[in-house]
């Protein structure tokens, strides 16, 4: 390649081969953008984890390389989010072609007042890579490469890892093992698990090319152009002038055959044209699943990422849901390790990221019906839309070439705690990821950066009085206090609404209070602060009975 | 409750049904179908109403086994 050298991470001789295994709080299986994020997200929380990787560098080919704003609020909390952005390429128009002529474009800008695009183009290996160096950072995460999980054997109270290296192998104990050993999971196959759901049968080529072109910073779909008769073709632009081309190649496609450059070249040219200079950096034929786990939790060990769910690149639904999971899993391992939370909480990890998986699933599923049509009709529905799209604005609201991805709503989450009838009329809801917006304030210009790692009490106006916000910070669980304009009250971090949509946007008045989560999830809101109700939906979301939330208020 | 509309409801009757088979006329059957299938879209959007249009649905469905 021409644009990266993958870094070569050296093994390092295992300190605890030989003697008695070590115990970790958590061991992480996959140095991918999954599993690093869990470990960054868990060191941060000061936790010792300990991350393998059977591998020696960051992913080869760039794969994933549409990273959304949640992905990258995400990673800003982890403080990495910056260089991403940096780095990639932004991007909002999307055009969508039909046979020989564009039938419609989208622009994704969601206004003005989000610190993030809602999405950014970078390469895998170099998300990977700025996560490894954030790793690196801190004390309590340990990283080691070329140490492959061989074995896994659940016990009451912990589990056994047999770890695998260059020198020989060794055990290691842990409370709880995160396995983002990607889709293949090795670690599902030793437990004898299993993800169920739906093949596709057909079969795309990806291929990376190194071009200077002019063509801006666009998505481009197509459905049957002429360079690529009754296909789909997709060209979008990466960091470093790296361009994806994806074809789609049908089922009857030799997949050795078509990754040869003389197979490849022919097809870019047809693309771009005859005048176009480029170089491959690197082409894959794949096929794709949509897919999950029954259930991500299986005793001590928790699934995240490829290895729990699958789903078809249409829509960048794969590595941004699994960065998710990690954000949904570390805070809970956290509150169950520190013994303030039941492993009941482990369960909500499980219920909330299936319910989030299905949503990608079937967005995904959708997608790949209107790009792959099955059987004759639903071929000529398809060409009917397309067909109808170039004139008449309804039909553009069918096409689908990817639902791009959003965070999930966990509205059906036992961690929320449900509204007052008739308490909102707009805002977040319960389960609903909390919305940035531009403030001023002693920790940064937007909002999110005030949702750091705990519960957060986000009030408006001066709602909470001096001594429930000393005892909300001293609770075991404790809850910090973000106040949004009003007089300062001792305690709380002030922050000012500078442009005013941090009230539009949460439908505000004068003593609302929402509940945020550690990983920015709304789990209540109210109109008006009351402890006692603050206490108990702190206790609900972090799993503990019905009874001890009733105690705490 | 159903939202469906299934009494007489087209000005005339007739004529509507003589447009239909005539937009038909000298087509290929996959431009039929094609046309077909425009038609349903346009008119669904029109419609609009998700309930009426899955009652649509089902009632199209429905008694399809006679036909074999």
């Amino acid at each position: 390649m021409k644009t990266y050298t993958h870094p070569v991470y050296e093994y390092v001789g295992a300190p605890d081969t030989g003697g008695a295994p070590r115990h970790w709080p958590v061991v992480v299986a996959g140095a991918g953008p999954v599993g690093l994020t869990g470990a960054i997200d868990l060191g941060l929380r000061g936790i010792d984890v300990l991350l393998v990787d059977e591998d020696d560098t960051v992913s080869v080919g760039s794969r994933a390389i549409c990273w959304s704003k949640r992905t990258l609020e995400i990673l800003d909390r982890l403080g990495c989010g910056e260089r991403l952005v940096q780095k990639g390429v932004g991007w909002n128009v999307g055009r969508v072609f039909f046979r020989d002529e564009q039938v419609y474009e989208f622009n994704l800008l969601p206004g003005e007042g989000y610190r993030r695009p809602a999405f950014i183009n970078l390469q895998q290996y170099w998300v990977e890579q700025f996560l490894v160096e954030r790793l690196g950072e801190l004390p309590q995460a340990e990283l080691r490469w070329r140490s492959k999980v061989v074995g896994v054997r659940q016990e009451a109270d912990r589990i056994a890892l047999r770890i695998s290296t260059p020198d020989g192998e060794y055990t290691v104990h842990a409370d709880w093992l995160i396995a983002a050993d990607g889709a293949h999971s090795p670690i599902r196959n030793m437990l004898g698990l299993e993800c169920e759901g739906q093949v596709f049968r057909d079969r795309f080529l990806i291929a990376d090319i190194l071009m200077s072109s002019g063509f801006p910073a666009e998505r481009r779909f197509w459905f049957d152009p002429p360079f690529h008769r009754n296909q789909s073709a997709l060209l979008h632009r990466q960091a470093d002038d790296v361009w994806r081309v994806d074809f789609q190649l049908g089922w009857d496609a030799d997949p050795e055959e078509e990754k040869r450059p003389e197979r490849i070249v022919p097809r870019i040219r047809a693309m771009l044209g005859d005048a176009a200079q480029f170089e491959i950096e690197w082409a894959s034929v794949y096929t794709f699943q949509c897919q999950r786990m029954r259930s991500f939790r299986h005793g001590r060990t928790l699934f995240a990422g490829d290895a729990a769910h699958l789903v078809s690149p249409f829509g960048a639904r794969g590595a941004n849901s699994g960065i998710q999971d990690a954000d949904n899993l570390a805070w809970k391992l956290e509150l169950v390790l520190a013994g303030q939370a039941p492993e009941a909480l482990l369960d909500s990890y499980d219920s909330e990221r299936t319910e989030a998986a299905d949503e990608n699933i079937r967005h995904s599923t959708r997608s790949t019906d209107f790009i792959t049509p099955k059987g004759a009709i639903s071929r000529t529905f398809r060409d009917a839309v397309l067909g109808l799209a170039k004139r008449y604005p309804f039909a553009r609201a069918l096409v689908n070439s990817g639902r791009l991805s959003l965070p999930v709503t966990l509205g059906e989450s036992p961690l929320n705690t449900p509204d007052n009838t008739g308490a909102f009329g707009g805002g977040p809801i319960p389960g609903a990821v909390a919305i940035d917006a531009p403030v001023a304030g002693p920790r940064g210009k937007w909002l999110l950066g005030y949702v750091d790692g705990g519960f957060t009490l986000l009030c408006f106006g001066n709602a909470v009085p001096a001594d429930a916000l000393r005892s909300l910070a001293r609770d075991a669980v404790a809850c910090a206090v973000v106040q949004v304009g009003g007089a300062a009250a001792s305690g709380a971090c002030l922050i000012e609404d500078s442009e005013g949509l941090a009230a539009k946007r949460y439908d505000a008045m004068p003593g609302t209070c929402y509940l945020l989560r550690p990983d920015q999830h709304v789990c209540a809101r109210w109109r008006a602060f009351e402890l006692g109700a603050v206490r108990a939906a702190i206790a609900r979301a972090t799993g503990k009975p019905a009874e001890a939330a009733r105690a705490a208020a | 409750m159903t939202t469906l509309n299934t009494e007489p409801n087209v000005s005339v009757p007739d004529d509507f049904y003589q447009d239909l088979i005539d937009a038909h006329r000298d087509l290929t059957e996959a431009q039929s179908a094609l046309l077909n299938a425009r038609l349903i879209l346009l008119l669904a959007n029109h419609v609009g109403d998700l309930t009426t249009l899955r009652e649509a649905l089902a009632a199209a469905r429905d008694d399809l086994g006679a036909v074999k």
